[in-house]
């Protein structure tokens, strides 16, 4: 490779500078929350905690782990992030290899039906209507029904179908298999890098959602977690956010626990799940992403 | 071969239909799911020209019809002047600012040739994309807060302040904040589409002007910007489709002082204080329908001023 030129050299020498100062923004704000939550809250008030604990404790964590209404709202949210995405993928898919189906009566239609959609929408308040006259609200059912085919899933899983040698269904159906067999035996097994992102992608969305919950459920004990932490940022004294255990709310009331340390531990449990398992998908999103881009 | 559904033809029309049964079992239960949560919100929309009433339910139509007399409303609530400025200007600033960023991004990480070092930093400004508003909202307050705040203790040991400033409470700030952290958010994820249209770039193109003598900056200017010049125009008329949409998760997490409210709310946020907690159903519709309606007119002026330039989704 030939040399730089001089003012080649300041504007490379520049953007790797630029870049890692943006990562390290991007970094940096869940390191603060990491390092606030293994602080004693009462150190924290004091001020200047940014790079490391300076009063090391786990009290906080023992606390969020001990508080049953937190660890109620954990288990709202595996719940349905678990059961949302494993039902919302399989529908998508189920319904992206039948349309793929050239031989398919009304394919035409069916497809126009669903693009349609992506264009126009009722909007917030006709869809607040009818999912109350349907009788979803309150219901945990009302985390899963409504958000089972994507259509823009759709299209990506139709995409990465066609894709699939053709040889290989048809030597399927010459075994014998129907089309089910072929779906689930075939199909499905030889789907596993967009499977693995579309899946990422719809599990985030559930384990991120605290909106239909604030708008649909009253019950306190089908809250999941987001909604709850959102409840507690939310309210200027924490004791009105109503979504603590009674002796989580005396221990911040006696000052053994401040809510800034117990919103950051609470902050870095739920964002750790993602954490773990995102990198391990990254490479198959990217493509992901790019064939949901190229819409037809 | 096996009797192929497809191949059977010039029977009845029901009798094809059966053939072909067990496809169509696959598409039904999606047919359904997307008739009633999308299609029948759609026919909700009719409300808007409606005094609607919770007690008819389904029975839309016992409704009495009202004509446009919620949107004259809208057009005369007190409130109509700042939400459209607020919608205008947080979208204008989102644009102007979030639309070019992740190019930039995208342009400064192919000029990358240490492959790890790329790797670290992609990964590093995607994350933020998979976290919720909450969390990113946490985080944010956390930062910005007078007591332990990281941004107020190094705005102090630079002198830049004595006092510690409640960044979240104060109107001056907030429009700068609700688009930093959009940026901040989103930055890296939308880089992803522009790193794949510079890879398609032919290399021979670079190494031809290269020989030419051109800096790596005429190089970005003349050869990779041009070239990703289309993908650039798509996301600009999606962009412009999604221009009202000023906001709405992060506004709500945001702006929780209601001393914001003159600055934040914008017509998302509006129509989901109406509509959901005071209830006025009608007019909340009729805010989202105006919303609507403009939308579809600036995704198509776009997408006329795109085609005359060679570029258009339709």
């Amino acid at each position: 490779m030939k040399r730089l030129s001089y003012s080649d050299r300041i504007m490379v020498v520049s953007i790797y500078v630029f870049l890692i100062l943006l990562s390290f923004s991007a970094l940096y704000p869940f390191w603060n929350g990491l390092v606030v939550s293994f602080n004693e809250g009462i150190d924290t008030s004091k001020g200047g905690v940014t790079f490391w604990p300076r009063a090391f404790t786990l009290d906080n964590y023992k606390v969020v782990f001990s508080d049953d209404n937190l660890m109620n709202a954990f288990f709202i949210s595996v719940s349905r992030t678990v059961i949302g995405t494993v039902a919302a993928v399989f529908m998508t898919a189920l319904l992206a290899y039948g349309l793929g189906k050239s031989y398919l009566m009304g394919r035409k239609f069916f497809t126009v039906f669903f693009v349609f959609t992506m264009y126009f929408g009722g909007g917030l308040v006709p869809t607040f209507l009818l999912i109350n006259s349907l009788g979803l609200n309150n219901k945990f059912l009302v985390f899963i029904i409504p958000g089972l085919i994507s259509v823009w899933n759709m299209i990506v899983f139709r995409t990465f179908f066609k894709s699939l040698p053709a040889g290989l269904e048809e030597s399927a159906q010459i075994d014998g298999c129907g089309n089910w067999g072929t779906f689930l035996k075939i199909v499905l097994p030889l789907s596993g890098p967009i499977i693995a992102t579309l899946g990422l992608f719809t599990a985030v969305a559930h384990w991120n959602d605290w909106f239909v919950p604030t708008i649909y459920i009253n019950n306190e004990n089908l809250m999941p977690v987001q909604t709850i932490l959102r409840r507690i940022l939310n309210s200027n004294l924490i004791q009105e956010a109503g979504n603590l255990s009674p002796e989580t709310l005396e221990r911040i009331a006696k000052k053994s626990l401040t809510s800034k340390a117990l919103i950051n531990a609470t902050i870095m449990v739920v964002t750790l799940p993602i954490m773990l398992v995102y990198p391990f998908v990254q490479k198959y999103f990217v493509k992901g992403v790019l064939v949901g881009s190229l819409k037809e | 071969m096996p009797p192929q559904q497809g191949m059977v033809s010039k029977k009845g029309f029901f009798r094809r239909l059966f053939k072909q049964l067990d496809i169509q079992l696959m598409v039904w239960p999606g047919v359904l799911l997307v008739f009633v949560f999308s299609y029948i919100p759609m026919y909700g929309v009719l409300t808007a020209f409606m005094d609607y009433d919770v007690f008819t339910g389904s029975r839309i139509f016992e409704n009495p019809w009202v004509g446009f007399k919620h949107f004259e409303a809208f057009f005369d609530a007190p409130a109509f002047d700042s939400i459209m400025r607020n919608t205008l200007v947080v979208s204008l600033l989102k644009f102007i600012i979030g639309f070019p960023a992740p190019i930039i991004l995208a342009l400064m990480l192919n000029e990358v040739r240490h492959m790890m070092f790329k790797r670290i930093v992609q990964t590093i400004t995607y994350l933020p994309h998979f976290m919720s508003w909450v969390i990113v909202g946490g985080l944010v307050m956390s930062l910005l807060s007078t007591e332990n705040g990281s941004v107020n203790i190094l705005l102090e040991n630079v002198g830049a302040i004595n006092e510690p400033i409640n960044f979240l409470s104060m109107k001056e700030y907030f429009w700068a904040i609700l688009v930093s952290t959009n940026v901040w958010k989103e930055i890296g994820f939308s880089s992803i589409v522009y790193l794949a249209a510079i890879a398609a770039v032919d290399p021979h193109m670079y190494e031809a002007a290269d020989i030419d003598g051109a800096s790596k900056f005429k190089q970005i200017y003349l050869i990779t910007i041009p070239t990703i010049m289309p993908v650039i125009t798509i996301f600009m008329i999606l962009a412009m489709g999604n221009f009202l949409n000023a906001g709405f998760e992060d506004i709500l997490i945001l702006a929780q002082n209601p001393a914001l409210r003159p600055v934040s709310d914008v017509i998302d946020t509006y129509v989901y204080r109406v509509g959901l907690q005071n209830a006025k159903y009608s007019y909340a519709v009729a805010v989202g329908l105006f919303k609507a309606v403009v939308s579809v007119g600036l995704l198509t002026i776009a997408n006329y001023l795109a085609r005359r330039s060679g570029t258009s989704l339709w």
